[in-house]
């Protein structure tokens, strides 16, 4: 049998120190962003950046333990880990406390903890140990509708909290998905659905004049050049059997989907969502208003220059132009004192972590490694292009951490376990067959 | 193969290509694009300017002619006003409720975030109160302005005035900023580089909430303001009081100036203004009264600005150009002739000094027809050409007819017709002295400044040289002055012909037939002579110059006195009254004085000025 001290012995070292070097920069980057000259030391524990220490000392910890548990425990448990994680999220919306018009977090003490991040480690697992199970392909409807079962118990059970952009995150798992077979059109759909999205709510606001003084709406524009595209495939492709058909159907969708885009829009989106996704396409601009986070955001990125203006010397930082800077808007931190070169390091680091997931992923012989990696890189990936995107104004507004950076203990607990879970099974991927 | 490995791709690809387009983006942001790095400025940073204090100005006895007294700008950050009792507030201040909503909302419309002024120069007896309460009025705070101020109500014409800076001033220099203050007219725009100072800055970090978090990188780009010099005029303060105090009810000017050195001792154009009322909030109200709704035109500067035909004075020019020409001597004698020109007086035949004593016209006129025709050349008319073009070289010497280079900006030359005046007037060949023989007694088409006639009066006193006169002695402590005023003009003029004319001048004023005895003293020497420019129908102007003592002459006055009459009646009692001030420091002859205040001339005569 393996000796204990051998733990460390097959893991990824990769993956192990760009999770350090994120985690330290991080560190270092929250330390920045709520610095105070009574509190300046970086180990003060009255303060965000002391006891983010504590998160990260105890988050080597948890990768210890991880590391020492049996890899077979993640298999066997991924259901009774799940089941847990989902009582925990009923649980905080009954004995929760309310943080900013949200029931997110358990608190004791204080110390507060976010179940919903521990959710998306249940939910993976769960995923994971479903797919895994099925014999071929990820075919038959009932076997998707079981998947998507799967992701959309927790999705709801936050959304009630509410808590939109944790929701969100459960869209990433359609990478998994899409790995296991999928087919690619449904991503391809996704997109479409996404870009129509965007495109019908810029077009709602706008007006083409014609001659004889007639207007037109932006949308009612939109569906005649639908049309004649539609037109001009039917005569290209005249010969096939059912073209008429189908080209009708796909005109009819697009066409109700257009005008579907108003209706969701302005009764579905709360107001908040309304402006922030108006603030992103550039309908609106309020830089008082919903507006501001970005605003800022990006006057302290973009005043960061090339090399940055150096630790401690961001003016935007230092004084609080940029409002939850030490948790969602951390990546302003970077961008403002370590410049362009800064960013691109982390960006560069969190491109490197996601790639070695995926080419371990693929090096499993275990279905269930394999599709748990991909779980591991899809939800990184996600919070990664929402968080940096929204910062830099690409994503609307939506409240999830960077992966390591961020202030909080649940949310890097909840990434450690993640991770290393998945170092774990790769460790012992000589020993797994399933 | 695994099934759908190579989705793989299509994973790491969309991977790829999102932290490509965040790299992208990053680098437009970041490296390309600085208008961030301005937005950050702004927020962050809030340059502090340091204004400096605008240099004094002193007489020449070291008494304040100008100084600067503290006043504050109501400043309001829109953003921190909170609700308060406003018409308390507006009682406070004086302004009514509705005053107060537009001026918030201007406020507003420029920053909710930045300071902007409420209320302008809130004068510091006022802000005592303002301040005291102001603890109450959340988002107003006080900023501290200097007002100019002027201890005695005099020089205001010397002196000029400042005020807010206009576009076209910062489109000509950029060194000012909107709300700044600069010279607008007189020594305050003359010397305006010297007075304001320098700037400063501080370049402070305030947070999110305005709240100032210290100096910008340890004040490596603050600077300290650096305090304009003071100026030392040559104006003696008594004697300019005196001055204008002679001139009220009176159009006119008085110039003094002292005659070694070039230096103004009073410079009096009536009527004046009190330069106070162009300080502060009341100055456009004020500016706007003496600038369109006082006819009499206070702010115009008669000393350097007015151009007049300066009467007999001028025969001393003639008498001087004459004697050196060799046209005469003084021992020439001419008839009185009174046929062409009339005269004034018992006198028949004089000789030089006598015609002077006397103000003999015919004199005179023959003087100029021996200076204009000359006999050069056999047309009468191409030898007035010859001689008129000798004639106003030469009087140009005495500072006629060119620009002196004082240093009061706008200063009029006045005209002293050359050769080439007069061809364009009567076209050439059509002139000949007897066209324009009036010039020989200070009519005709002769214009003289004020300052031109001390300048002679000085030139005489000096016996032939002048320096140009100007109104500050030093710049700074050190005792600058400009080099320019340090360098002597000489009229070319042989020193020992200004012996008969200072004789005349002297009987003028000492001797009975003179035609200034008003100006004559007992303890001092005056030397004088009279003026009497014809405005028919109206009243005479009444000119009158004279230095004194007679021995080292420590004082040369003109003045001019608009529509009143004789020069003998009230120009030459001016000048001694002036000349009595300025060397015994005080007028015994109140009599005198109160002769002179209580005279008014100030009916306006249509079509003249």
């Amino acid at each position: 049998m393996r000796a204990k001290s051998s733990i460390f012995q097959n893991i990824d070292w990769t993956i192990f120190w760009v999770y350090t070097t994120l985690v330290l920069m991080g560190w270092i980057n929250i330390y920045a962003a709520t610095y105070n000259e009574q509190h300046q030391s970086i180990f003060d524990l009255s303060m965000s950046y002391g006891k983010q220490m504590i998160w990260i000392i105890s988050s080597y910890l948890l990768v210890w333990i991880v590391l020492m548990l049996d890899p077979r425990f993640f298999s066997r448990l991924a259901y009774p880990i799940y089941a847990l994680c989902m009582a925990l999220l009923v649980g905080v919306l009954i004995f929760g406390t309310e943080i900013k018009g949200a029931k997110s977090w358990f608190t004791f003490g204080g110390f507060s903890f976010q179940p919903s991040e521990l959710a998306k480690y249940g939910t993976a697992l769960a995923l994971t140990y479903y797919l895994s199970s099925l014999g071929k392909k990820f075919q038959g409807i009932f076997v998707r509708i079981k998947a998507f079962i799967i992701l959309l118990i927790p999705a709801g059970l936050i959304l009630l909290q509410p808590d939109t952009g944790s929701v969100l995150v459960y869209a990433s798992f359609i990478f998994v998905m899409y790995r296991e077979g999928l087919s690619g059109n449904i991503l391809l759909i996704g997109l479409g659905a996404a870009a129509l999205f965007v495109l019908a709510l810029l077009l709602n606001y706008t007006t083409f004049d014609l001659p004889f003084e007639l207007q037109i709406s932006g949308q009612t524009l939109m569906i005649i050049v639908v049309g004649i595209i539609c037109l001009l495939i039917h005569q290209m492709f005249r010969n096939h059997k059912g073209i008429k058909i189908a080209i009708i159907l796909v005109f009819g969708v697009i066409a109700g989907y257009v005008y579907g885009v108003n209706f969701m829009f302005n009764d579905v989106l709360k107001s908040h969502q309304q402006s922030r996704i108006n603030e992103l396409l550039g309908i609106e601009h309020d830089i008082t208003g919903a507006g501001y986070n970005v605003h800022q955001s990006m006057i302290a990125i973009g005043s960061g220059g090339v090399f940055g203006k150096g630790f401690l010397e961001g003016t935007q930082t230092k004084f609080n132009f940029v409002p939850e800077q030490s948790t969602d808007f951390i990546f302003c931190t970077v961008g403002e004192e370590w410049g362009y070169l800064g960013s691109l390091v982390v960006i560069v680091l969190f491109l490197v972590l996601l790639f070695r997931i995926v080419i371990i992923a693929e090096r499993q012989r275990s279905k269930f490694s394999r599709i748990y990696g991909y779980c591991v890189a899809s939800i990184f990936f996600f919070h990664l292009a929402i968080n940096i995107g929204m910062t830099i104004g690409l994503a609307p507004v939506i409240g999830i951490p960077l992966p390591f950076f961020s202030y909080g203990g649940s949310s890097l607990w909840a990434f450690t376990i993640l991770l290393f879970t998945f170092v774990k099974m790769d460790s012992e991927r000589m020993h797994i067959l399933s | 193969m695994k099934p759908f490995e190579d989705r793989k791709f299509v994973i790491l690809g969309i991977f790829l290509t999102i932290a490509l387009i965040f790299l992208g983006r990053l680098f437009f942001i970041q490296v390309i694009d600085d208008s961030y790095q301005m937005s950050a400025n702004n927020q962050t940073l809030r340059t502090i300017t340091q204004y400096p204090v605008r240099g004094l100005i002193y007489d020449r006895n070291k008494q304040l002619l100008v100084y600067n007294e503290a006043a504050y700008d109501l400043m309001v950050v829109p953003s921190k006003v909170s609700d308060f009792d406003t018409s308390s507030f507006c009682q406070l201040l004086g302004i009514s409720d509705s005053a107060f909503v537009t001026r918030l909302k201007k406020a507003r419309k420029y920053s909710r975030y930045r300071p902007s002024v409420f209320e302008k120069q809130i004068p510091a007896s006022q802000w005592a109160l303002v301040s005291e309460r102001l603890y109450k009025y959340n988002g107003f705070h006080g900023e501290k302005r200097t007002l100019r101020k002027y201890p005695k109500a005099t020089s205001a014409h010397i002196l000029g005035y400042i005020s807010e800076v206009g576009n076209s001033d910062i489109a000509k220099d950029s060194y000012y900023k909107s709300g700044d203050y600069i010279g607008k007219r007189g020594l305050e725009k003359e010397y305006e580089s010297v007075l304001r100072g320098t700037r400063g800055k501080k370049i402070l970090m305030v947070d999110v909430h305005n709240r100032i978090k210290g100096n910008y990188r340890n004040g490596l780009y603050d600077s300290l303001p650096i305090a304009g010099k003071n100026l030392i005029c040559s104006i003696d303060r008594d004697l300019q009081a005196l001055g204008e105090l002679l001139m009220q009810g009176k159009r006119g000017s008085i110039v003094a100036i002292e005659p070694s050195t070039g230096e103004i001792l009073a410079m009096i154009s009536a009527p004046s203004y009190d330069p106070n009322l162009l300080v502060g909030r009341p100055r456009s109200k004020n500016y706007q009264m003496l600038q369109q709704n006082d006819s009499l035109n206070p702010l115009f500067n008669r000393t350097i600005n007015a151009m007049y035909r300066p009467g007999s004075i001028f025969k001393i020019v003639q008498a001087l150009v004459a004697l050196d020409e060799g046209v005469i001597t003084q021992d020439t004698r001419f008839q009185c002739n009174r046929g062409i020109i009339g005269c004034h007086g018992s006198h028949t035949y004089d000789e030089l000094v006598g015609a002077i004593q006397h103000s003999c016209n015919p004199y005179f006129y023959q003087v100029y027809k021996r200076l204009i025709q000359r006999g050069d050349n056999t047309s009468v008319f191409k030898d007035a050409n010859m001689g008129l073009q000798t004639w106003q070289e030469r009087v140009k010497l005495f500072g006629f007819g060119v620009q002196l280079k004082t240093d009061l900006p706008g200063l009029k030359m006045g005209l002293v017709p050359t050769p080439e005046f007069y061809n364009k007037w009567y076209g050439e060949n059509r002139w000949a002295f007897s066209t324009i023989y009036s010039n020989s007694i200070g009519e005709g088409e002769l214009q003289v400044v004020p300052i031109q006639m001390a300048n002679l009066a000085a030139i005489i006193a000096n016996k032939g040289y002048y320096y140009q006169p100007h109104l500050i002695k030093s710049i700074g402590e050190d005792s600058v002055k400009r080099p320019e005023f340090t360098q002597k003009f000489d009229t070319e003029v042989d020193p020992k012909y200004f012996e008969p004319i200072v004789k005349a001048m002297f009987k003028v004023v000492n001797e009975s037939g003179g035609t200034a005895r008003k100006a004559r003293m007992d303890s001092i020497i005056v030397c004088g002579k009279t003026g009497t420019v014809q405005n028919d129908p109206w009243p005479d102007h009444s000119v009158f110059m004279a230095f004194a003592p007679m021995e080292n002459p420590k004082i040369a006055v003109a003045v001019y006195v608009e529509y009143s009459d004789y020069g003998g009646t009230w120009a030459a009692p001016i000048s001694s009254l002036m000349i009595e001030q300025y060397l015994t420091g005080e007028i015994k002859r109140k009599d005198k004085q109160k002769r002179i205040t209580n005279a008014s001339f100030l009916e306006i005569y249509e079509g003249k000025k």
